[in-house]
């Protein structure tokens, strides 16, 4: 297999898999982030399809039927439990936020406990 | 370079130009339906394109066979997880009816509940 064949593979993979990341960060539902992962996983095998290729690892052809054996697993497993959440949970929080919400907590612990006693 | 490996080369770059396509279009539309439809591009037709070429380069009859159900288990999984995501994501309101040409399940759902009202 030609060098030039795989470096423009290789790139053109590198690209695709940058993309969907941005995607999966940016979200802005779970949903949106399992599909990019799905993206995701279908690149990755096009990656070990590659490797497989230009290194002749031929036991790699088996690691490529697990993948799409149990790729989709995640993406099942998410969709069931995925809930309608609301605008502003959808976003990842900034650190004073999420400092913030985990005094929130620990104060609502703390008084459970008087509570309790 | 013998035909071959022509021929793996041609499957190899359509493969990852799908895959690249699929991702931009996953980066780039605007409601969940949309991003699922461009998702579908690198799991089907990039995977057969890519595993395609996989043979060519590789050229064993036996591997082939691998690859090809490879793809098999791709076609029979991959419906599966865009059905859930797509219903998951119909019932926790993600997808856009305004975006849409036609909306049948809404139309359908909403005629049911007037006849249960009515």
């Amino acid at each position: 297999m030609s060098p030039v064949v795989m470096a423009v593979c290789a790139a053109l993979l590198t690209a695709a898999a940058v993309v969907t990341l941005y995607r999966v960060e940016k979200g802005p539902s779970m949903l949106d982030r399992v599909v990019a992962l799905d993206v995701l996983v279908s690149t990755l095998i096009g990656c070990l399809a590659l490797v497989s290729l230009w290194f002749g690892r031929e036991d790699l052809v088996l690691v490529l039927m697990v993948l799409a054996l149990v790729g989709f697993v995640g993406a099942v497993t998410l969709a069931r439990f995925a809930a309608s959440e609301p605008e502003e949970e959808r976003r990842i929080l900034t650190e004073a936020e999420a400092a913030a919400a985990e005094a929130a907590e620990l104060e609502d612990e703390e008084s459970m406990g008087e509570d309790s006693r | 370079m013998n035909a071959m490996m022509i021929a793996a080369s041609v499957c190899l770059i359509a493969g990852c130009l799908l895959t690249l396509v699929a991702a931009i279009g996953v980066a780039r539309f605007p409601d969940m339906l949309a991003r699922m439809h461009a998702a579908t591009k690198p799991q089907v037709l990039g995977l057969m394109l890519l595993m395609a070429g996989l043979a060519f380069g590789l050229g064993s009859s036996q591997l082939t066979w691998k690859l090809v159900l490879v793809v098999v288990f791709q076609l029979l999984t991959a419906p599966v997880a865009a059905h859930m995501v797509g219903r998951a994501g119909y019932r926790t309101g993600k997808v856009r009816s305004d975006l849409l040409v036609r909306d049948e399940l809404t139309e359908d759902l909403e005629r049911a509940r007037l006849r249960k009202e009515s």
